[in-house]
């Protein structure tokens, strides 16, 4: 995984290898709180800090402490541990200074430790064996993707409220047929660059 | 353990209150892999033990936990399982853990397993709260294998890798093989079939979705 420009990685984990889209990942949050606009922006973008930062983090972890003590297969405990770590350092750094910044993003931090996206984009940087850049970009990208994806769905959401939709069908049967539908459209994006 | 309540959790995590269909828990580290029936047998599995077992340390536990680190206990419990099964699957199944990747290790952020432990672990005895672990484990793992065996039989033509659709179509008097249904394999069909899914058990059921808005 040398070759691959990170600039590439971070366009590529946005469109061609959107990380709700294609991997399924971050589900369970993207379907419950994609209603509003204006929650799926906090939520997004808070996926997206955290993101980054622990993709950052979890990578010095992984190839500073975990492969030289021997110890990979300790990878899943520990990843998960900084990432809930992390995220409690961040909330309560976030409510100290910045009550505007608390108020908008801070509300989203505790469900974020749950978000298989995190502990997922973690996980694919080992397998794939990513330098600490492509990391980071990969991070940075997947979050942005992630927001695109839950922004594009909280704003068809907002519209369907009056739509008449078959009882058995409404709340997440309808949401799952239109994230099909957005990620046939991301399929669209395949030729623009290659990456696995 | 009071048979009862016991046949009540059956009922309720197989069909009333299935982890999949009705509160739409838990299905991004399984959906990734319904595109071939085996994968998801093998996953299902391990989703099934490592719930179990959770919820048996987490319920023989429930007394001695302060509640204030109780979300890091259950967390810390689950991902020692989940490193369990994903040695003994590189150790025993070489190739199909290679293909789930790091979907195994992400079972440790299913909410299913967590929620488990939250609504019912940290509350019952011992053994009941295992029933219940098998139970929400099983009631999971079936959606994903309608899904799944829909997916791969469409897709590839094939049931547990054994080609079925080009020897029917042949039977059936037909030249020419079947048409891969290359959409089938790739995401979008995942969530068409899961919205497929949860349609048609909706309706069959008749549930009034209470927690959900539009």
């Amino acid at each position: 995984m040398e070759h691959i420009s990170p600039w590439v990685l971070f366009f590529a984990a946005i469109f061609t290898g959107n990380i709700l889209l294609t991997f399924f990942l971050g589900m369970c949050s993207f379907l419950s709180v994609s209603k509003q606009l204006k929650t799926a922006l906090g939520l997004g973008l808070a996926v997206t800090f955290v993101l980054t930062i622990t993709a950052a983090l979890n990578w010095v972890v992984y190839y500073y402490i975990l492969v030289p003590a021997g110890i990979e297969y300790l990878k899943y405990i520990v990843f998960i541990v900084v990432i809930a770590a992390t995220v409690q350092l961040l909330e309560m750094f976030i409510e100290r200074y910045s009550e505007l910044l608390y108020i908008n993003l801070g509300i989203f931090l505790p469900l974020i430790t749950v978000n298989c996206a995190i502990l997922g984009v973690s996980l694919f940087m080992v397998i794939r064996q990513y330098s600490f850049i492509q990391s980071v970009c990969f991070g940075a990208g997947s979050g942005l993707g992630w927001l695109l994806a839950i922004l594009a769905m909280a704003g068809i959401r907002e519209r369907l409220n009056e739509k008449k939709i078959p009882t058995a069908l409404r709340g997440p049967g309808i949401a799952l047929i239109i994230t099909g539908i957005m990620a046939m459209a991301f399929i669209g994006f395949s030729g623009m660059v290659q990456i696995q | 353990m009071p048979v009862s309540k016991s046949m009540q959790l059956l009922k309720d995590d197989l069909w009333k209150n299935n982890p999949v269909t009705v509160q739409i828990l838990g299905i991004c580290s399984t959906l990734a892999v319904t595109n071939i029936f085996l994968n998801t047998l093998i996953m299902g599995l391990g989703l099934t033990f490592v719930t179990a077992f959770s919820a048996l340390t987490i319920s023989l536990m429930r007394n001695v936990i302060p509640p204030r680190v109780r979300m890091m206990v259950q967390t810390l419990v689950i991902s020692s399982y989940v490193v369990i099964v994903d040695i003994s699957l590189r150790a025993y199944v070489p190739d199909i853990s290679r293909a789930l990747g790091p979907y195994v290790g992400l079972i440790i952020t299913n909410c299913i397993i967590m929620g488990r432990m939250e609504a019912f672990a940290s509350g019952n005895k011992p053994l009941l709260s295992l029933w219940d672990g098998v139970l929400s484990g099983i009631g999971y793992s079936w959606v994903l294998l309608v899904i799944a065996f829909v997916r791969e039989l469409l897709g590839f033509g094939t049931v547990l890798g054994i080609q079925v659709m080009d020897p029917l179509i042949h039977g059936l008097g037909y030249t020419g093989g079947w048409v891969q249904w290359s959409f089938m394999i790739m995401a979008p069909g995942g969530f068409f079939m899961l919205a497929l899914f949860i349609w048609i058990a909706n309706s069959v059921s008749g549930h009034k979705l209470t927690h959900s808005g539009s």
